[in-house]
């Protein structure tokens, strides 16, 4: 049963991020994965090895796709040939729903290829969410936003991070990609506290959950997705699902990538976690 | 402010170049303090000034595009070393920035900018275009289309002056030096990982660099392909890629054979022999596709086109 109307596939389980070291691994050992998480932008091309792989992929596994670049938060409207070959993957996967990041990225078709961090304000909210509608309305999927790690924070903004989130899809009528990593690092870099963020999601929009590690620096963290996950950050992630019931959730992996068992394996984690849940509720 | 304000505020100064210590530039290219530019729309907090805070996209966002550009372009970096190669893609991004929502396409503008900005590549600037040339090809052939490959029987076998349409991730280019084989050469003294030592570093350098010096011109008519979804180089014959060419640009197969051996007295018997030679090979590699519906509808039973 969906424990939400934007979380229709808690049956997901745990899955973890396609990447290219594992391929190998998955295609000759089919190990037993509950779903996996694709970078939309790597397959969004015109054929060869990466779709090939994702064809085969696909013929076994449940598959969903997050973006990294179509920056609700930029100026321009969504760039048109982007959606048209978003389109065509999301006919080639059948995703159930898509992700992407609440961000800025890009200026009048100039490309940072960073997810840039938005100014919390009503303007912001109002373009962004309108961006996200037009979005959603072309794919004809549920589309579902994620918080990310930021650095920096504006003087203009005129509310908290998690009250743009929450404007923001409120306004665009959108689900939830919760990271809770990226509310961590975020609240380092930032001094809140990271519970009060997620004791203030709208848990009813929550349709997936990211995990990941990160990088410690001297006087910042760097969401680096290198690292296990850390302990602070899977209370969060208990937190999370303790408020938003059981949500498909998803390991992000992407340098310094060990082998396939050990990232699954960690992934795994978050079971206990629900098992837990389940136990005291 | 409003949003677009610190929007094209924050991406000029992301993408202003760094200093030579890989820290933001001072000042911003129409010498205000970058301090006081960051300070107008950044704050400040207990560990980090706006200067330092906005650092940290301008530094993020150098090394992930420079560092898409060193993987795309490893035989351009050994033809004119790793200095000037950094150098040159920042020069590049700087009046090239990205225009795609995609790294992928990030370097395809680079042999047309290098060809307007050759003292990035002197004196070595015809091998450098041709190992550009080659590396985005290959990038082009990787992940190109691919379509149901032409067999025998195929409609196109009763059309007396057939159309035959390559596979669109085909590339063809024309070299001036044996760049194929440099980049092979190059890939193999390349070490994966950093398991290497500095004596094992050192060597392999040297060894590239004496290959690029080595590098004597020679023409060479390449053709980048993929077999089983790996990308391959194949040299053909002058005439044979004047054929492919013709091809890939819509001409006839009488067409294609004319300006193929345009001035060449060769007896037909053995002009047939080597066409149909070239078409045995190709076909075996899957280069021909079959024809598309539209251009199936423009041809008629009789074979003629109307």
């Amino acid at each position: 049963m969906p424990t939400n109307p934007f979380n229709g596939f808690t049956d997901f389980g745990v899955g973890i991020g396609l990447r290219v070291p594992h391929y190998q691994h998955i295609l000759s050992e089919k190990p037993v994965v509950s779903w996996f998480e694709i970078i939309s932008e790597n397959y969004m091309i015109d054929g060869g090895r990466p779709l090939h792989v994702l064809d085969q992929i696909l013929e076994r596994y449940r598959v969903v796709q997050h973006g990294v670049s179509m920056y609700f938060g930029s100026p321009e409207p969504p760039n048109r040939e982007h959606l048209k070959r978003l389109k065509a993957l999301v006919k080639r996967t059948k995703t159930p729903w898509l992700t992407d990041h609440l961000c800025w990225g890009s200026v009048d078709g100039t490309y940072s290829h960073d997810l840039l961090p938005m100014p919390y304000t009503f303007e912001a909210a109002r373009h962004t969410a309108q961006k996200i509608r037009e979005v959603r309305d072309f794919l004809e999927i549920p589309v579902a936003v994620e918080n990310v790690s930021s650095y920096a924070e504006f003087h203009v903004s005129e509310m908290t991070e998690w009250q743009f989130l929450t404007e923001v899809v409120e306004l665009a009528d959108c689900g939830i990609l919760l990271d809770v990593n990226n509310i961590y690092v975020s609240s380092r870099n930032h001094s809140f506290d990271p519970l009060d963020y997620v004791n203030s999601v709208p848990t009813e929009r929550v349709a997936q959950i990211h995990i990941a590690g990160h990088s410690k620096f001297e006087k910042y963290i760097l969401d680096t997705h290198d690292h296990p996950v850390i302990d602070p950050v899977w209370k969060l992630y208990q937190r999370a699902i303790e408020r938003a019931g059981r949500t498909a959730t998803l390991l992000e992996w992407d340098d310094n990538i060990p082998s396939f068992e050990e990232v699954h394996n960690e992934a795994l984690k978050a079971n206990q976690f629900v098992a837990e849940m389940a136990v005291a509720s | 402010m409003n949003l677009l304000e610190i929007q094209q505020r924050m991406l000029a100064a992301v993408m202003q170049p760094l200093t030579s210590h890989e820290r933001m530039q001072p000042r911003s290219r129409d010498g205000k303090s970058m301090h006081e530019v960051a300070a107008e729309f950044i704050k400040p907090n207990d560990r980090l000034s706006s200067f330092e805070r906005l650092e940290i996209y301008n530094r993020q966002y150098w090394f992930r595009v420079l560092a898409s550009l060193d993987e795309d372009f490893p035989g351009l970096r050994a033809i004119i070393g790793q200095r000037r190669f950094e150098a040159l893609c920042k020069a590049y991004l700087v009046d090239c920035p990205s225009q795609s929502f995609s790294l992928r396409n990030l370097g395809s503008g680079l042999e047309t900018w290098l060809r307007s900005h050759p003292e990035h590549i002197q004196p070595r600037a015809t091998l450098a275009l041709d190992m550009v040339c080659l590396e985005w090809a290959e990038i082009e052939a990787f992940d190109g289309a691919s379509e149901p490959v032409l067999l025998p029987g195929d409609a196109l076998a009763s059309d007396p002056d057939p159309h035959f349409r390559l596979q669109p991730y085909l590339q063809l280019i024309s070299l001036r030096y044996p760049v194929d084989d440099l980049l092979v050469a190059i890939r193999k003294d390349t070490p994966d990982g950093g398991m290497a030592s500095n004596a094992v570093s050192e060597h392999r350098k040297q060894t590239r660099v004496r290959k690029v010096a080595r590098q004597k011109p020679q023409a060479v008519f390449l053709v980048v392909h993929r077999i089983d979804y790996s990308v391959y180089f194949k040299r053909i014959e002058q005439e044979a890629f004047k054929f492919l060419h013709a091809l890939q640009e819509g001409q006839s197969l009488s067409s294609g054979v004319v300006l193929a051996f345009q001035g060449r007295d060769i007896p037909e018997t053995v002009l047939v022999s080597r066409v149909q030679n070239w078409f045995e090979s190709w076909s075996s590699l899957g280069w021909f596709c079959q024809p598309s519906a539209a251009t199936q509808e423009f041809i008629s039973p009789t074979g003629n086109q109307s």
